[in-house]
């Protein structure tokens, strides 16, 4: 069977940040145990006309870039997603035309909570490999939503990572050697319809929900690749916070170094559908021909995507042909206090129009 | 009177266990001590539960337990003291046997606690407190023992570190407690490096939020072999019981617990014992505080004493007088309507011999203490091999 894979890709990082001291002066927070409980240290704010859209177009213009290719020969673009600017009226349309996509291109908009992004990733691996496309974009983004005062307002941040793929072989940047899927029907996090803000089962959210579906992923991932932790050089997991995915990662026999590379979440919060994707677009930047790469999502509701990448020859052509993850997360970074990021996030109530 | 032993136990592992409701619970327990006595029957049941209706939902628990024990018939009481339900339904049971309306009696206590989030349990456990001078004015429970607790220093000299104390023992305790939620050693540094939660009380110096049940079987005394043919019977030697103010401001001294003075003063009478005749204690250390306040209550120190006490290692398991071995309500958890059944099912098994690492050696007489709210109830029981 022909080899598919990830031929470009590209991220997105707003450059304002705000500090986890910052949000803990405003509501009388202790700061350090969110430092040190939850491995936090600041997070990503998307600037006022900064949304899912236009990050997820900056991430795939990055993406088309590394892939090298003709951007009307993407026929097929999915943008996963909770925060779709449009509750009726897809992104993708607007992603692909800015892209130069359209008018042959099919497009939808994905939801599954965090995991939405590596659901694009999974189906646009399909249509390459079913030969019904030759190429697909894959977007994970979001500027995600924590309540005023709430625990996720520590970590609820913006980003956008987006992936090409195709099946030339010599395109290929990192081949998809296997997906895997692992869902149950759990209610740990959900946004109804018209909620401003997502409700959350406290700890419910951990065990039975992250810890169980990720670990799930992983273990069904290396039984159906007949892998173990020590064959792969990097591993990203989703990142709702520090602790999770390295917690998930010992619990699964996996070393911090393997881990460290695509763990961004200490310095950007968590990006919720970018989350695991801008920790692989992180390892991409990093890795060397050869190496191999799990990634396991998780959504909540819940479920996770695992994949087993294995970096290319031409892997090294490309990453510097774009600005890179650690290089938009370290660089350029502008603090905001509480009050300007309040009106960023359009936290403070306005006269009606 | 008849005289009452305790022929069977029952209880699983403790937590927030997420794949088991309430009735789960409660009924898992109440099988185990029903096949651990080896009883044939039971005439009547009692349920300690504190809040099942804000928990979850579910009130109506005397129909819940009845109908899935599969004893259809079987009358039920439902009994409500706050976190002193669960020994407040021994009570009843043993008050049932004690006056021959039943031979054989099921006591079990049972709270799901995590089906709420952290400021919904919060809500549900002040309920316990004094809703129109407490409550409207937003005192929630560690807050109140923060007040003793700071009250205590400044009156005894109690020391910061020798609240870590408390819990250090009783994580190190726990460690032996199979069923136990906590088991993990703490360091006292780990204790006051810990979230602040109500100063001077950080969040390893209170009781978890616990998912748990208890169940215990009793008997006359007179009639253990016959009916429990598989228990081994353990007496109940004495049992007070006492209330005190609602709220705290009412009290003539916040370092002072009433309620378990009185109820220790009656159960020692009514067992004809007296304080260091007691090999061992459980006590609702719901906060660390409570643990050295309980001490002081029970008779096990001088007012002021307690903490000194601990510092020396008097309250640990091979010490002068053992208190919390099963790792109490710090380390073991504290599934509110179920921590009493539980206190008095540790003192059992201390009792049979039957606890593992954290066996009391030699142990002949055991104290159980249980407490509501800020101490406004409190119940102590007492038993004997």
């Amino acid at each position: 069977m022909a080899k598919i894979g990830i031929i470009g890709y590209g991220s997105c990082i707003p450059r304002n940040r705000i500090k986890v001291e910052e949000i803990a002066k405003v509501w009388g927070a202790d700061a350090e145990s969110f430092k040190r409980g939850l491995l936090l240290e600041e997070k990503s704010v998307p600037s006022p006309d900064q949304d899912t859209i236009t990050m997820a177009v900056e991430a795939s213009r990055r993406a088309v870039l590394r892939a090298g290719i003709d951007p009307a020969k993407i026929g097929a673009l999915y943008v996963g997603s909770e925060s779709h600017p449009y509750a009726v009226k897809p992104s993708g349309t607007v992603l692909a035309e800015a892209l130069g996509a359209t008018p042959e291109c099919h497009t939808a908009d994905l939801e599954f909570a965090c995991k939405a992004g590596t659901e694009a990733m999974y189906i646009c691996s399909q249509l390459v490999k079913a030969g019904s496309v030759p190429y697909a974009l894959a977007v994970g983004a979001d500027t995600s939503q924590g309540a005023p005062g709430d625990a996720l307002e520590y970590s609820a941040a913006a980003g956008a990572a987006a992936f090409v793929f195709g099946s030339e072989e010599d395109k290929i940047v990192a081949e998809l050697v296997d997906t895997y899927a692992f869902m149950t029907d759990t209610p740990d996090f959900w946004r109804r319809e018209h909620m401003h803000y997502p409700r959350h089962g406290g700890r419910f959210t951990g065990e039975p929900a992250f810890f169980k579906h990720v670990c799930g992923a992983a273990r069904g991932m290396m039984a159906k690749t007949k892998t173990q932790p020590s064959d792969f050089r990097y591993v990203v997991f989703h990142q709702p916070n520090g602790k999770f995915p390295l917690r998930a990662g010992q619990m699964l026999g996996f070393k911090k170094e393997q881990i460290l590379t695509g763990w961004l979440v200490n310095r950007l919060g968590n990006t919720y559908s970018g989350a695991s994707p801008l920790g692989l677009t992180a390892v991409l930047d990093e890795a060397q021909a050869g190496d191999r790469i799990l990634v396991v999502s998780f959504g909540s509701g819940a479920g996770s995507d695992g994949f087993v990448f294995q970096a290319t020859g031409r892997l090294a052509s490309v990453q510097k042909l774009a600005a890179g993850t650690r290089e938009q997360l370290d660089n350029k970074k502008r603090y905001l206090d509480y009050g300007t990021y309040a009106r960023y996030r359009g936290k403070i109530r306005m006269a009606e129009k | 009177m008849r005289d009452v032993s305790i022929v069977g136990v029952g209880i699983g592992h403790w937590g927030e266990l997420w794949n088991d409701s309430l009735r789960d619970l409660a009924v898992a327990a109440s099988l185990k001590a029903i096949a651990d006595a080896g009883v044939d029957r039971v005439d009547s049941a009692v349920i300690g539960c504190m809040s099942s209706g804000i928990f979850t939902g579910q009130e109506h628990l005397a129909s819940v337990l009845g109908d899935y024990l599969g004893r259809g018939p079987l009358p039920v009481t439902r009994v409500e003291s706050a976190c002193a339900s669960g020994a407040l339904a021994f009570k009843a049971g043993y008050a049932e046997v004690a006056a021959g309306i039943s031979d054989v009696v099921l006591v079990c206590g049972a709270e799901k606690m995590n089906d709420l989030d952290g400021s919904e349990s919060t809500y549900a456990l002040g309920t316990a407190a004094d809703q129109e001078y407490e409550g409207y004015n937003g005192a929630t429970f560690p807050g109140l023992y923060a007040m003793m607790a700071l009250r205590h220093m400044h009156e005894f000299g109690t020391t910061r570190r020798q609240l870590s104390l408390v819990a250090v023992k009783n994580h190190a305790n726990g460690l032996q407690n199979p069923n136990a939620q906590f088991q993990m050693a703490i360091t006292p540094e780990d204790v006051e490096k810990s979230a602040k939660v109500a100063d001077p009380l950080r969040l390893l110096d209170c009781s978890p939020v616990t998912d748990g049940a208890a169940a215990l079987i009793l008997v006359p005394t007179e009639l253990a072999k016959k009916l429990a043919p598989g228990g081994a019977p353990v007496a109940v030697r004495g049992i007070g019981h006492a209330t005190d103010t609602i709220a705290l401001h009412s009290r003539a001294s916040l370092t002072r617990l009433r309620a378990v003075e009185v109820s220790a003063e009656r159960a020692y009478q009514s067992a004809g014992v007296k304080p260091a005749d007691i090999h061992l204690a459980e006590v609702h250390d719901c906060f660390t505080i409570a643990e050295l306040m309980a001490m002081e209550a029970l008779g096990f120190a001088a007012p002021g004493q307690s903490g000194p006490m601990v510092e020396r290692g008097e309250t640990a398991i091979g010490g002068r007088i053992p208190i919390n071995p099963s790792g109490g309500l710090k380390s073991k958890g504290h599934p509110v309507g179920a921590t009493g059944v539980a206190q008095i099912l540790e003192i059992v098994e201390q009792l049979r011999g039957q606890a593992g690492g954290r066996q009391v050696k030699g142990a002949k007489l055991g104290l159980a203490q249980n407490m509501g709210g800020t101490g406004g109830s409190s119940i102590v029981t007492i038993l004997g091999a």
